[in-house]
């Protein structure tokens, strides 16, 4: 036991793309060391490269084989690990390519920008990976203390240092919270790997000590994910901390949240989903309901997408509590188009979101204001971004053909599968959500279309990294949305994983 | 399944606009001829490949679904691409392509403030692409898709080239079809987990689902499952209580884009039901038959009462609207063959006619510019010839006999008289007989927004006012409409025969009574109003 574990075997093909990223992160350091003061805008070339390879690797790992289990089924590297390893990759290079000319014309210290968002990104691969509690809690910390640092680039700017300190306290809290729910667990079950837990979980009996411990875990997740009522932090934190930053994390950070919770849940807490379905629910309905109805009331626009973000985050709990009613139903099918729905959401949210932000960057750079009113006239200087961002709004407010409404149809379909009164109502709540957010989604369209430009407005200038970003995620809302069996492959991943 | 050309044609008869869409946005803005040209040779080519499908369209099959094609789409959800059209969907479609190239004719050069021909035009494409797919889907998920696609385009229509009240208009209607369509998506996929196909698949397929049966589901939830389906169609079409979106919209929008509201979208509700509500789940429509029922009629009477309230010509007819669907919906509640053939001509005629005076209105509006009817006046003396347009439109809508309103709206009266087995007669007899009032009321504010408008003196502000009279452009754009109202008043039997097959099969499967066969059976040769009134007696 004890050789085994001072001498593991290791597979390094399948820890490829993280090495890769290591060396990366290795090597930004050290050109932001060696290069002179002007080139550090080099750093961001480096980062972007270091992200493709890895992302090769990625692509290698998914023609090699089937599944690896490393250390001792602690760290699986199976298809679904695979698919959200390239998801969090391609995440990162569009994130790089938004942040590009930002930092670059900002007052930042531009290595030390890129070397922290891969060390986050390389908690996000462990991540996927992570079938243990242990490994499960170190990759999430790996992703969140580089975001801290990030939330309060802006040094001069308090309301950047207000983002951080906000963000770092309550990522304190909600990690030592989890952590205590984890450590009950073990103490109940013995046992770190999940597999592991999944089994003697259900041979428990119910106990208050296994709904506290339960309760405790989930209640971490729920800041992490900034679910409605521990969502407060996320419009300060967002508005505070440079956009791209912003970008970053109510995407790449806030999956990397759901990404936990879906390992935790569909691989740790399945069998006792009796004790913990309510509550989900509970935060699902809560989050959209009132992560909506306070975005209607913004009027700075990563506000409005940072309530808008929590109540994409309340759709996206939808899938769990549905898993959870049908698995305390013992309806076994609905596992697999529950999980489905959460990736697919996710990947979707991804790109629309991503693109809402580049465009806000794109825009941002010439008018200097986050208010939504300066989005007016819009159209009649600058038409092209303006129907880009009118395409991604459109996608977030779930309205064919963009990708955001494969996404909801995925939450819906997950709902209604699981049944019920509860599975019915959560739907129907859902439903009635997603014409709010349509309100105010559709509010910065009135003001890109209808509204009169000031006289003075200068057509918004592209740069060419930005303009790529927009590409790549009007492809992806674009394609997805006209076609979605493009993620035919997610399916496949779901039904490996759930036979 | 359709082979070689024919298998093509239903899709380049939606898609083609999208090639249009993309050549329209690779012209620079200030070409705005060639704008418009590609723009209607688009449109133009369209209209081609939806009379090819009706040429070639075999009308002894009506019912069966021609240039039929289906191929995987999105595998995980087992739903497919699948298009045909049937004796229902032919009319709906061809008008569809129909109209829009008239709309493109009637803009040539009536474009709205603030201008901007490229968007415009290409909006109008994208439109198409919606209204054109939704009567072709076989598929929910696809319809469910087209039914969605003329949402964005519709929204900006009105918001960006609206009247002042545009912004409050254009999020109105787009909230209140989300939130139907919301509804609409979440029974379907109610229904996909309810019901297996022959192979014990779940399904999205429609005639899959009508051939299914109701699967087992229980009664009390295939009531909820139409419920859903029903507001979402309701909202659409639009039913009282949930008309109120549309006299905004339609006041507020351009002219174009109220003649496509009222000749095409409005229709997308209405279809809805025929193709989809009524076959797949005919237990529960016979249990929500009376309350669409009552619904219809009050939506008569309202949307009447409601026009003789308007001082606004263009809010008046946005109102009629209301009313005249109200018949359309009359006739699907019957759940006869009749009824609901009726409807389908009532859907047709709707279009033609009222989207001919919603194009009157336009012109009144760009030659006055003010639709005030207290200050309208003497049309007929200073525009004789739009004024006599519009008189023969106004008597089109009130159902005059020999026009094409009155085989919409009288038949749908008649056939609550005797509707399908196991609804109540007292009832809908009490519907028939308010719906008739209506007919009364149509004639009165008809006649008085005519009398307003057309007859008298000019005003004193408008006397020595030069007033441009219907243009070539005009005619090219109305004389279409003008003439099929015309034969379509007359020779009925064109649209009956197309529609009766389809419609009949629909009913037989879903509502099979002995008494409804032998109506149904006479039905094919129902081309002059003996013949209805034969049926009456019975």
């Amino acid at each position: 036991m004890i050789a085994a574990l001072a001498n593991p075997h290791v597979d390094f093909l399948a820890l490829s793309p993280e090495i890769a990223l290591t060396a990366t992160i290795v090597l930004v350091l050290v050109a932001d060391l060696i290069l002179p003061e002007r080139s550090t805008w080099q750093t961001s070339r480096i980062a972007s490269l270091g992200t493709l390879v890895s992302l090769a690797f990625v692509a290698v790992l998914e023609n090699h084989s089937a599944i690896h289990g490393l250390f001792g089924g602690a760290y699986a590297v199976d298809r679904y690990a695979l698919a959200l390893k390239g998801f969090f990759l391609v995440a990162t290079y569009v994130t790089i390519l938004i942040s590009v000319d930002y930092i670059g014309e900002g007052d930042y210290y531009e290595g030390e920008f890129y070397f922290l968002l891969l060390c986050s990104v390389l908690g996000m691969t462990v991540m996927a990976s992570a079938r243990d509690l242990i490994s499960l809690f170190v990759a999430l910390e790996t992703i969140s203390i580089p975001t801290y640092v990030l939330a309060g680039f802006r040094k001069h700017d308090r309301r950047s240092n207000e983002a951080a300190i906000k963000y770092y306290l309550i990522g304190a809290i909600s990690s030592a919270v989890m952590l205590y729910g984890m450590s009950m667990i073990f103490g109940l079950t013995g046992e770190t790997k999940l597999s592991a837990i999944a089994l003697k979980v259900s041979a428990l009996p119910d106990s208050k000590v296994l709904a506290v411990a339960i309760f405790l875990s989930l209640l971490g997740f729920a800041f992490k994910v900034s679910a409605v009522p521990f969502h407060w932090w996320a419009p300060d934190t967002y508005e505070g901390a440079p956009t791209p930053v912003t970008a970053f994390l109510s995407v790449a950070s806030k999956a990397g949240g759901f990404v936990a919770m879906l390992n935790i849940i569909f691989f740790g807490f399945g069998g006792k989903a009796g004790m913990w379905w309510l509550v989900i629910w509970v935060l699902a309905g809560l989050s959209m309901t009132l992560g909506n109805l306070t975005a209607l009331k913004q009027t700075n626009i990563v506000r409005m997408l940072a309530y808008s973000s929590v109540a994409q985050g309340g759709f996206m709990l939808v899938p769990f509590a549905a898993y959870g009613i049908a698995q305390s139903h013992h309806q076994t099918d609905v596992a697999r188009s529950a999980f489905q729905s959460v990736i697919v959401y996710l990947l979707v949210y991804g790109a629309m979101n991503l693109g809402a932000f580049a465009c806000i960057i794109a825009v941002a750079r010439r008018t200097k204001s986050g208010e939504i009113t300066s989005f007016s006239g819009l159209f009649q200087h600058s038409p092209v971004i303006t129907v880009l961002m009118s395409i991604f709004l459109a996608s977030l407010a779930g309205i064919p053909p963009f990708a955001g409404w494969f996404a909801k149809f995925t939450m819906f379909r997950a709902a209604i599968n699981a049944g019920g009164w509860a599975g019915v109502t959560i739907a129907i709540v859902a439903g009635v959500n997603s014409v709010i957010a349509a309100f105010y989604y559709l509010n910065v369209v009135r003001n890109m279309w209808f509204r009169p430009a000031a006289d003075d407005a200068q057509p918004v200038q592209i740069p060419g990294a930005l303009r790529a970003a927009l590409v790549v995620c009007t492809g992806l809302v674009v394609a997805v949305g006209v076609y979605p069996s493009i993620f035919g492959d997610i399916a496949d991943v779901a039904t490996k994983t759930f036979g | 399944m359709a082979h070689g050309f024919d298998a093509w044609i239903l899709t380049l008869t939606t898609f083609t606009p999208i090639v249009g869409l993309a050549l329209v946005l690779l012209i620079p803005k200030v070409e705005e001829e060639l704008i418009k040209l590609v723009t209607l040779l688009t449109t133009l080519v369209t209209l081609g490949f939806s009379l090819y499908v009706l040429k070639n369209f075999d009308f002894d099959h009506t019912a069966k679904l021609q240039f039929e094609v289906k191929k995987t789409w999105i595998e995980v959800i087992n739903s497919n691409y699948h298009i045909g059209v049937d004796g229902i969907s032919l009319p709906m479609l061809v008008l569809s392509a129909f109209i829009t190239v008239l709309c493109v004719i009637y803009s040539w050069n009536h474009f709205p403030e603030p201008h901007n021909v490229k968007a415009f035009l290409a909006l109008i494409l994208l439109l198409e692409v919606g209204m054109n797919g939704t009567f072709i889907a076989q598929d929910l998920i696809l319809f469910f898709i087209f039914f969605e696609i003329v949402l964005l385009p519709m929204y900006f229509m009105i918001g960006v080239w609206g009247g002042p009240n545009r912004e409050y208009a254009s999020i109105k209607f787009f909230l209140f079809t989300l939130f139907g369509s919301a509804l609409m998506l979440l029974s379907f996929l109610a229904i996909f987990f309810k019901v297996k196909n022959g192979q014990g698949l779940h399904t999205f397929d429609i005639p899959e689902l009508i051939a299914a049966g109701k699967g087992g589901i229980t009664h009390g939830v295939q009531l909820i499952i139409f419920g859903g389906m029903f507001i979402g169609f309701a909202i659409k079409v639009p039913m009282f209580p949930f008309h109120t979106w549309l006299p905004d919209a339609h006041t507020e929008a351009p002219t174009v884009g109220s003649v496509l509201l009222a000749a095409i979208l409005l229709k997308l509700g209405t279809y809805g039901f025929i193709r989809i509500a009524l076959p797949i789940l005919p237990e529960a429509a016979k249990s929500w038959a009376p309350w669409i029922g009552l619904l219809a009629v009050i939506g008569i009477i309202y949307g009447a009462l409601g026009c003789l309230a308007q001082t606004d010509m263009k809010r008046l007819i946005a109102f009629s609207s209301v009313s005249h669907m109200g018949y359309v919906m009359l006739g699907i509640a019957s759940l006869t063959s009749f009824g609901i053939n009726a409807a389908v001509f009532g859907m047709v005629a709707h279009g033609l006619i009222t989207g001919m005076l919603f194009f009157i209105a336009g012109s009144v509006q760009h030659t006055f510019h003010t639709r005030e009817m207290s200050r309208l006046g003497g049309l007929l003396t200073q525009a004789p010839k739009m004024g006599w347009i519009l008189g023969f439109c106004a008597m089109a809508s009130l159902g005059l006999p020999g026009l094409a309103g009155f085989w919409g709206e009288f038949p749908a009266i008649l056939s609550v008289f005797k509707p399908a087995d196991g609804l109540s007669l007292p009832v809908f007899r009490t519907y028939m007989v308010i719906a008739a009032i209506g007919t009364v009321l149509a004639a009165g504010y008809l006649l008085w927004m005519l009398q307003k408008v057309a007859f008298g003196t000019p005003k004193d502000e408008w006397k020595d006012t030069h007033v441009h009279d219907v243009g070539p452009q005009e005619w090219m754009a109305w004389l279409p409409l003008l003439l099929l109202i015309v034969v379509l008043g007359v020779v009925p039997g064109l649209m009956f025969k197309t529609t009766d097959g389809a419609v009949k099969q629909m009913v037989d499967k879903a509502f099979p009574t002995k008494v409804e066969k032998g109506v149904a059976e006479k039905q094919p040769e129902a081309k002059s109003p003996a013949i209805y009134v034969k049926h009456l007696g019975r």
